[in-house]
């Protein structure tokens, strides 16, 4: 069985869509559309690798990008952060959270599982 | 030197304007060449039928050779040489005014022009960043076109696809070309909203004042005890945060109405010189409620011009009715040695103040200011005070002593100013320290 990645994210074609090329690239997939019990899934299911949105329904991605890092179960699980707001103060806050990589939407299949990769084998 | 000592260089400069020799003007005025000469000179005052007479010479109005240009319009000359903030010859600005008063109206029209596309353009940036409605929309379509990026890119990846995964990703991309297409209209119509952009051109205060100063801001419609104050504001034609901020006044303006009503206040104001201390004591009235009174006294009825500011407690102005002889900024701080924020120091305390204010000109004006809690005290819960001040220029007699003031610190000469927040512009003043 490979690697666990979490992916965190409320877009249903695009939830599709990754876990579909990631799937296919050898990962276990798994999916949770909400902010407000994402922490909850996390610890119930220990990811070797999470992808976070930063706009979530109930929570934003920062508030559980700062939640995953304060909590010694889950302090050095890599994160991806996945956001339609671009702005470089964005990618500051993300960074500065402790997040592994930073993709703004709209982005590449190609990018989401090389950097995949990448985080993993790191 | 006062206005008026400057006439001899007015007279001068006129006179080069139209290239007349100085003895053909003094021989058309009657008086000798070297006489003309002192009073170019400044040297000898000049008023009276001489001055007519000279005016005539020249072709000029005698007001300007007396008056020189109008400070307000030397004020907006100023400011729109703070807005360059470069080695603009501000030292020059009653010269061009002089000179060139159709020019000097032109920069005084275009920087406040320039300061409105500031203020719409701070408007639109800020809807930019932090209008949740179109950060909603723009999402939607970002993550839209996420998704079809995607599932698309599966589509047509190196990779074989069963028919099955086939017929859900165009499925998927064929719903998401729906949303797009939907959330793009939605968001074009919102972008496109026909009020927009006018509502975007002045804050809401402006747009009310702007309004206001229509009728001179004097409301006729309001001065019966029986008005409706919601068919006035929906009169109006204002929307939005500006017909708030009109509703607010409206029902402002009613109660002082009732309180103090027109035909009694106006023969008060009459009897009393224009007095707001006296007029407050007849009425038993709280003064702030006088000084709004005053400022809205009917334009035709001879009443002398008044202006008035309110500010909060941070000193933001909150309304202001603009009157010639003291120039009130809207866009950036005004002087901090007004008694408008002199009174926040001193709430209770009514403050009468005759204030001059800089420059070649020298206006006085007559201020009176009190700040008062606009709220009912209540324990542990900070008052919200309010200053108000009553502007009146050039009244009659003085006080006997003045306090110097500036408009705004960007414009002001003073050069020992130890209010001073901000540098002045180049060729305004010696700069000092902060």
């Amino acid at each position: 069985m490979g690697k666990r990645v979490l992916l965190i994210e409320d877009e249903p074609n695009i939830i599709e869509a990754i876990s579909f090329i990631l799937s296919r690239d050898g990962w276990t997939v798994h999916t949770h559309e909400d902010g407000m019990t994402a922490m909850d899934k996390v610890l119930g299911f220990p990811p070797d690798m999470i992808i976070l949105d930063v706009m979530l329904p109930g929570r934003s991605g920062f508030d559980i990008l700062r939640d995953l890092r304060g909590n010694d179960l889950t302090k050095d699980v890599p994160v991806m952060m996945l956001t339609a707001r671009g702005q470089e103060k964005d990618r500051d806050l993300a960074m500065r959270l402790g997040a592994n990589h930073f993709m703004t939407k709209p982005f590449s299949n190609t990018e989401v599982r090389d950097f995949v990769r990448d985080l993993m084998r790191a | 030197m006062p206005a008026q000592q400057l006439a001899g260089s007015r007279i001068r400069e006129k006179r080069l304007d139209r290239g007349l020799r100085q003895a053909a003007v003094a021989e058309t005025v009657g008086i000798s060449p070297s006489y003309l000469n002192l009073i170019e000179h400044n040297r000898r005052r000049i008023g009276g039928k001489l001055l007519a007479d000279i005016a005539r010479a020249l072709d000029v109005d005698a007001a300007l050779l007396s008056e020189g240009a109008d400070s307000g319009l030397l004020d907006e000359m100023r400011h729109a040489a703070a807005l360059l903030g470069s080695d603009v010859e501000v030292a020059k600005a009653e010269e061009c005014a002089g000179r060139y008063p159709g020019w000097s109206a032109l920069i005084a029209a275009q920087s406040r022009r320039i300061a409105a596309l500031q203020t719409q353009a701070q408007a639109l940036s800020d809807r930019m960043a932090h209008d949740p409605v179109l950060a909603g929309a723009l999402h939607e379509v970002i993550s839209t076109v996420s998704a079809i990026r995607s599932s698309s890119s599966i589509l047509v990846g190196p990779e074989q696809l069963d028919e099955d995964w086939q017929r859900r990703f165009h499925q998927n991309i064929h719903n998401d070309s729906l949303r797009l297409a939907e959330s793009s209209e939605a968001l074009i119509s919102y972008l496109q909203a026909p009020d927009a952009q006018a509502e975007q051109a002045m804050s809401a205060f402006e747009q009310m004042e702007n309004w206001l100063v229509q009728s001179e801001f004097h409301l006729s419609a309001l001065e019966s005890a029986r008005a409706d104050v919601g068919a006035f504001v929906k009169a109006s034609g204002l929307s939005g945060a500006p017909a708030t901020l009109l509703q607010a006044h409206a029902v402002q303006y009613a109660k002082d109405v009732a309180a103090l009503p027109l035909a009694a206040f106006e023969r008060a104001c009459r009897a009393h010189n224009y007095d707001p201390g006296v007029i407050a004591q007849e009425f038993s009235e709280p003064l702030p409620r006088i000084l709004r009174r005053m400022a809205c006294l009917p334009p035709l009825n001879d009443h002398p011009p008044m202006g008035l500011a309110v500010c909060d407690a941070a000193g933001v102005l909150t309304f202001v009715k603009p009157v010639a002889g003291f120039s009130m900024p809207r866009v950036g701080g005004a002087c901090p040695l007004w008694p408008l924020f002199l009174a926040l120091s001193r709430p209770g305390q009514p403050i009468r103040l005759e204030v001059v204010l800089p420059g070649i000109n020298a206006s006085r004006a007559l201020c009176y200011a009190v700040a008062t809690a606009r709220t009912p005290a209540h324990f542990d819960v900070p008052p919200a005070v309010q200053s108000i001040m009553l502007v009146v220029p050039d009244p009659d007699g003085s006080a006997g002593t003045s306090q110097s003031v500036g408009v705004a610190c960007r414009i002001c000469p003073r050069s020992d100013c130890a209010s001073r927040r901000e540098p002045a512009i180049s060729g305004v003043a010696v700069q000092t320290a902060l």
